[in-house]
Formats: C-alpha cells, sequence, structure tokens
C-alpha cells in the first residue's frame, strides 16, 4: 500500500469519526469569538474611551455597533466553515 | 397538487413579488404625503395607513391558507434562507423594540448597549449550538424535540409549562402594544383597537399557521424597517446635512457630553441628576451589565417562537445561514436605535431645558395632552396650564429646569417625525411600523403557543391517531383560545404583566437552554438529568423573580431580576450534569437519533 492509498482508505475509515470533533473544535472556536465580541472588549470599554473617531468614543461605538457587524460576520463565517466541514467529509445534504 | 404547483411558483417568483410590494408601500406613501397636501385631515391618514397595511396582511394571510399538517405547522419547509431571515427578524423585534428600545437608550445611556449587545450576540449562539440540529431532526415545536430526546410526556409537559410561561405573557404585552399604537393614532378606544389588533393576527395567522404567518413577517418586515429608518434619516439629513444618522450621530453625541457640562454650569440642573450618556456603568454596576448580556443573549437562544422559525428552511444549511441573514436584517434596526436616542437628547438638551416656558417647542404639548410629556409634576396640556404648575411649585424664573422635565420613553421614536417637523404622513409610517412590529412578534408567539398546545398536547398526548383534519381544526381552535384570552388579558392593562415580559429571557435561558443545548451537545444526558435541570433551573428563576419582585427579598449579589437566569442558567446545566451521571444513560434508540441529528445528511430524523 502506497502513501497515497493509505491517505484514503484512512479517509474513507474515519470520514464519520473525524466530522464531530471537526464540528465540535469549531463550535469552540466560534464561542470563543462571540465570548470575546460579547464580553471581553466591553470589559476594556474605559480604556477604548479615550480614543474617539468621527465624535464617538471607541468603547462605546463598540457595543453600538463594533459587535453587532462582529456577530453577523462570524455567523456568515461559521456557516462557511461548518459548510466545508460538511462537504470534506461527506456529510453535506443533497441538493 | 395543486396548492403545491402554486406555492412552488411562488417560491421561484417570491424576489419580483415583494419587490413589487415594497414599490407599492412607497408609492402608497408617497400618494398619502399628496392627499396631505391637498388638506386631507391627519386622522384620515392615520386610518388609511393603519387599514392598508392590514389589509395587505390579511390579503397574505388568505392566500396562504392550507389543509396540510406540514404547511401549517412549518411552512412545508420552503422558506429560502434570506426570507426566513427576514421573518426571523419581524418576528424578533417587538412592539416594545420598535418604540421602546431608542428610549432606553435615551434614559440610560451607554449602559442600555447592555440590551443592544444582548439582544444580537444571542444569535451566535443560535446558529452554532442550537438551530441546525433542530432542523435536522424536523420536529414541529420545541416540546416536541425535548419529548422525543428525552423519552416521554414528561419532559414534553415541562417543556410546554415553561413555554407557556415565556410566551403567553409577552404575547399579552405584544397585543397591548397594538391597542396603544391603533388608540393613539386612530383616537379609537384602546379595548377597541385591542380587538382589532386581535383580529388583524387572526387574519395572518389562523388560515395558513406557519405558512401564513411566514409570508405576511417578510411583508411586515419591510414596512418597520422602512418606518423606522426614514424619519431618523430625515431628521440626520436636517441636523447635521448628511442622512447616515449611524454615523453622523458621533458628532452629536460629543455635543450632548458638553451640554451636559453646561446645563450643570449654568444652574439649570444638578450633576446628580444627569446621567452621563457616554460613562459607562453610571445606571448599572459592571456585574449586572454583563449578567443582563448573557440573560438575554442565552434567552434569544431559547425563545421558542425564535427557535421554530429555523425549522421551515429547505435544508440544514439554510437553517445555519438563515440565522445569519436574520441577524443582518435585525442589526439595521439595533445600529439605528441609538442615533434616535442620541438625536433626541439633543433637541431636548438644547431646546427644550433651559427654555423659557413660552418658547416650548410644539410638540412637547401634543405629547403632554396624551400625558407622555410631563413639566413642572403636571401632563403638558396648555402653556398656561405649565405655566400655573411651575408658580405652585415655587419656581418664578420662568425657564424650564431639568428636575421640572419628565418624558415617557416611547416618546423618542415617536415624537422623531414632530421634532423634525415632518410631515403627518411620516407619523402615521412610523404608526404603521409600530404595529407591524408588534402584530408580527404576536404572530409568532401565538403560533408556538397554540401549536404546542394542539400539536403535544392533543395530537401527541390525547389523541394520536387524529386525522389530518381533526388535527388542523383542533390547531385552529387552539389558536382562536389562545389569541382571545391573550386580548382579554391585554384589555384589562395589567402593569404586572407588561412588567414581566423582560422576564421571558430569564425564564427561557434557566429552562429550556441546558436540556436543549446538552441533549444535541452530550449524548450521556438523560431523561431523568434533564428533567430534573429543567425544573430547578426553571424553578430558581421563578423563585428569585417572584421573590425580589414581590417578596422584598434582596437581591443577591445585587442582581436586578431582568437578570434572574444568571443564577438558573448554571444550576440546569449543573443538575442535568450531576443527575444524568446517576442515572442510566440514555438508550440505544436515542444515542441513534443523536448521532443522526449531528449530521446534515440524510433528511430530517422525523420523517422516517
Amino acid at each position: 500500500m502506497n502513501a497515497g492509498e493509505k491517505a484514503a482508505a484512512k479517509k474513507a475509515a474515519g470520514h464519520h469519526a473525524d466530522y464531530w470533533p471537526r464540528t465540535r473544535r469549531l463550535m469552540l472556536i466560534t464561542i470563543a469569538i462571540w465570548a470575546v465580541l460579547g464580553f471581553g472588549i466591553h470589559f476594556f470599554v474605559t480604556v477604548f474611551n479615550d480614543i474617539v473617531i468621527l465624535g464617538f468614543p471607541l468603547g462605546f461605538y463598540l457595543a453600538a455597533q463594533g459587535a453587532l457587524i462582529g456577530f453577523v460576520v462570524l455567523i456568515f463565517w461559521f456557516s462557511r466553515k461548518q459548510e466545508e466541514l460538511d462537504s470534506r467529509y461527506g456529510m453535506a445534504e443533497d441538493e | 397538487m395543486a396548492e403545491q404547483d402554486t406555492s412552488r411558483d411562488f417560491t421561484s417568483n417570491i424576489g419580483r413579488i415583494y419587490l413589487v410590494y415594497t414599490g407599492g408601500f412607497a408609492a402608497f406613501v408617497l400618494f398619502l404625503a399628496a392627499l396631505e397636501q391637498f388638506g386631507v385631515s391627519n386622522q384620515v391618514i392615520g386610518y388609511l395607513f393603519v387599514f392598508f397595511t392590514l389589509a395587505i396582511y390579511a390579503g397574505i394571510g388568505i392566500l396562504s391558507r392550507t389543509m396540510q399538517v406540514g404547511e401549517y405547522y412549518v411552512a412545508g419547509r420552503r422558506v429560502p434562507a434570506v426570507y426566513n431571515g427576514m421573518a426571523t427578524a419581524s418576528d424578533w423585534m417587538s412592539g416594545a423594540s420598535f418604540v421602546g428600545m431608542a428610549g432606553t437608550l435615551y434614559v440610560l445611556g451607554y449602559d442600555g448597549l447592555a440590551f443592544v449587545i444582548g439582544w444580537t450576540g444571542g444569535y451566535v449562539l443560535v446558529a452554532v449550538l442550537v438551530a441546525p440540529y433542530l432542523r435536522k431532526f424536523g420536529a414541529y415545536t420545541i416540546p416536541d424535540f425535548l419529548g422525543a430526546r428525552y423519552g416521554g410526556h414528561m419532559a414534553r409537559t415541562i417543556g410546554i409549562l415553561i413555554l407557556f410561561c415565556c410566551s403567553f405573557t409577552y404575547v399579552t404585552a405584544q397585543i397591548y402594544a397594538t391597542g396603544i399604537i391603533a388608540s393613539r393614532f386612530l383616537g379609537m378606544s384602546f379595548e377597541l383597537a385591542v380587538f382589532v389588533g386581535l383580529l388583524g393576527i387572526l387574519v395572518c395567522s389562523m388560515l395558513g399557521g406557519m405558512r401564513a404567518v411566514t409570508w405576511t413577517q417578510v411583508a411586515q418586515y419591510i414596512v418597520l424597517i422602512v418606518a423606522y429608518l426614514v424619519p431618523v434619516i430625515l431628521l440626520a439629513q436636517m441636523t447635521t446635512g448628511v442622512p447616515v444618522p449611524q454615523v453622523m450621530y458621533g458628532e452629536i453625541l460629543q455635543e450632548i457630553t458638553a451640554l451636559e457640562t453646561s446645563l450643570v454650569e449654568k444652574g439649570l440642573a444638578r450633576a446628580s441628576e444627569i446621567t452621563p450618556h457616554l460613562q459607562p456603568y453610571s445606571s448599572y454596576d459592571m456585574l449586572n451589565f454583563f449578567a443582563l448580556v448573557l440573560c438575554l443573549m442565552v434567552g434569544t437562544a431559547s425563545l421558542p417562537h425564535i427557535l421554530m422559525r429555523y425549522f421551515t428552511t429547505p435544508s440544514v444549511k439554510d437553517a445555519r445561514r438563515s440565522v445569519g441573514w436574520s441577524l443582518l436584517f435585525i442589526f439595521f434596526l439595533y445600529f439605528t436605535a441609538p442615533a434616535y436616542a442620541a438625536f433626541a437628547k439633543l433637541e431636548i438638551y438644547q431646546n427644550v431645558i433651559g427654555a423659557p416656558l413660552e418658547e416650548l417647542p410644539k410638540w412637547i404639548y401634543t405629547y403632554g395632552q396624551i400625558g407622555l410629556v410631563k413639566i413642572c409634576g403636571i401632563e403638558a396640556t396648555t402653556l398656561e396650564a405649565v405655566r400655573a404648575a411651575c408658580l405652585a411649585k415655587g419656581d418664578t424664573t420662568g425657564i424650564l429646569s431639568f428636575s421640572d422635565f419628565s418624558i415617557n420613553r416611547d416618546v423618542i421614536v415617536i415624537a422623531t417625525p414632530e421634532i423634525a417637523g415632518l410631515p403627518y404622513v411620516v407619523a402615521g409610517l412610523v404608526a404603521a411600523g409600530g404595529l407591524a412590529a408588534a402584530l408580527s412578534t404576536a404572530d409568532g408567539l401565538l403560533l408556538a403557543i397554540a401549536n404546542a398546545l394542539s400539536h403535544d398536547i392533543y395530537y401527541r398526548m390525547v389523541d394520536p391517531k387524529a386525522s389530518t383534519k381533526r388535527r388542523l381544526i383542533i390547531a385552529r381552535i387552539m389558536l382562536v383560545g389562545v389569541a382571545g384570552l391573550a386580548a382579554w388579558v391585554a384589555s384589562t392593562k395589567p402593569s404586572d404583566i407588561l412588567s414581566m415580559v423582560a422576564w421571558a429571557f430569564s425564564l427561557a435561558a434557566a429552562g429550556f437552554f441546558p436540556a436543549l443545548v446538552l441533549g444535541i451537545w452530550w449524548k450521556r444526558a438523560s431523561a431523568a438529568g434533564a428533567i430534573a435541570g429543567m425544573v430547578s433551573g426553571f424553578g430558581l428563576t421563578l423563585f428569585y423573580l417572584i421573590a425580589t419582585q414581590y417578596g422584598g427579598m434582596t437581591p443577591w449579589l445585587g442582581i436586578q431580576n431582568i437578570s434572574a437566569g444568571i443564577f438558573g442558567m448554571p444550576l440546569g446545566f449543573a443538575v442535568t450534569w450531576a443527575v444524568s451521571l446517576m442515572t442510566a444513560p440514555p438508550s440505544p434508540k436515542t444515542e441513534a437519533m443523536i448521532e443522526a441529528i449531528r449530521v446534515p445528511k440524510g433528511g430530517t430524523y422525523m420523517d422516517k
């Protein structure tokens, strides 16, 4: 068995076994980013407020708009990553 | 079959249909604006607005009627991700979000942003932890999933009880809001207005269930977002010269901060009376701020009327994407709300506080007459009344000081058209938007409650052999019954119930979240564990709410009761975990079910 065949066999056998740990890892990464956007950055609001852009103190801006934009982007990013996982492991739905 | 074909047709033309609808709505607004110029009275314009939009929703509701179970409960699972996103956005944004959010930010300043972060960030949890898996499972309701995952009627029944506690107070508040808006703009009595609102809700949902609610919610989203954005865009154009309020209010924030100091210097306000708009933790302490953010987020990911919207997408992939679209559509309103608050605050600090009583802007009296603005302790109905009240208080300067002025927070959004001196048609538009927001949320909530009663109690527990026709008749009877009950409760103006709405988030977070998340992500979670977790988490939260609100209990760690879930949630997780480990693991059949819902491939689990 050459290296390529080995990898192919491993891939065939490992299909499902790897899929869930990877999905779980993606979940943990996404939740970590969520925690930073929802809580982490707002702990430093008074520090950020020293920076003022277009009249917005940065700490205020992050709570009023920045975090929200981050959440929207995060969900679309997560969806794309999960779709990649689904198709890589043959777990995607039939169209 | 014919029904299938027409709905295919509809799905492929959906973009064009809503484009025409949006264009038609814009033309209608312009037509009313023209009527106003020709001297048609405000009252007539208000009526036309409300009845035209209600007629559209009713039309969609009637066209979407159905006699198929799958159509009634999950819209046939054919709602494209983007449209489901719009429907979810209007399902989510209630009358209170539309009317009250900006006012909360006006009052609380930075601390009010806890609501903005909390009511958006929860969607990340929905997308990652819950929605795709529930979609794959293919249940019709949340208790349906709990019943299947935690084998039996016990988990299902507890689910129904929690759902009822979270959703019923919420729907009552929505019907109350429709009554308030309709009575304010149409001049009918509040009680009558409540029942007009009830009719508006029932025509949207009764004949077509989820299918009809979905397509009316999309239409309602378009009305509400246009109505929310137009007045503040025009106001920004007039105040700053640039029609992008979300960017331009930065400057305004600086002006507000400067005015806060100068009002104190001029002796118009005491420093202790003013909440500095930009300063964190002036109303909530840091612990309460973050506890509130967490409870609102987790509550979002647990509320049945939101989660069930993701049962309607064609695929698991679409369910995930649809959460992203939902949040994008919600974002448009939530990132505008702080701008509303800033523009209104500038107007009040600049042109109201420190103004001689004779020179107060006209809108003060417009809203004073309906009791929403108070000056020197009385409703600001006329200049004479206000002058007399201020004199009686010993205030002889004739200048309005900060402490003599109070404003209901709902006025911030409603009064913006008048503050900006815009024609009445814009105020009518705002009323139509508020109505759309309240109706769409009420529809979603009613469906969540009625479906739990008809599907979970009647079909699953009372008569599992019921025919399709019978199931759908029962579903409609439940819907009318719940709606009628909610309208009756709303018509009694129950102040207690209205203040309980904010509790729904904590109750849902503590009651549902651990059972849902562990049910999907932890195979070992057992029926006994989940039941104990739901009962203890929900029980502790309910106890805390009631004991602090009515029992005079000292809050633990100073946590205000809107964030009660901060105690119940971890308890729910801990109890579910501990009891699961102490009891027998789930059956192989349940394990197979969990395996199946974890992969998108292979069609909905329940259909097999």
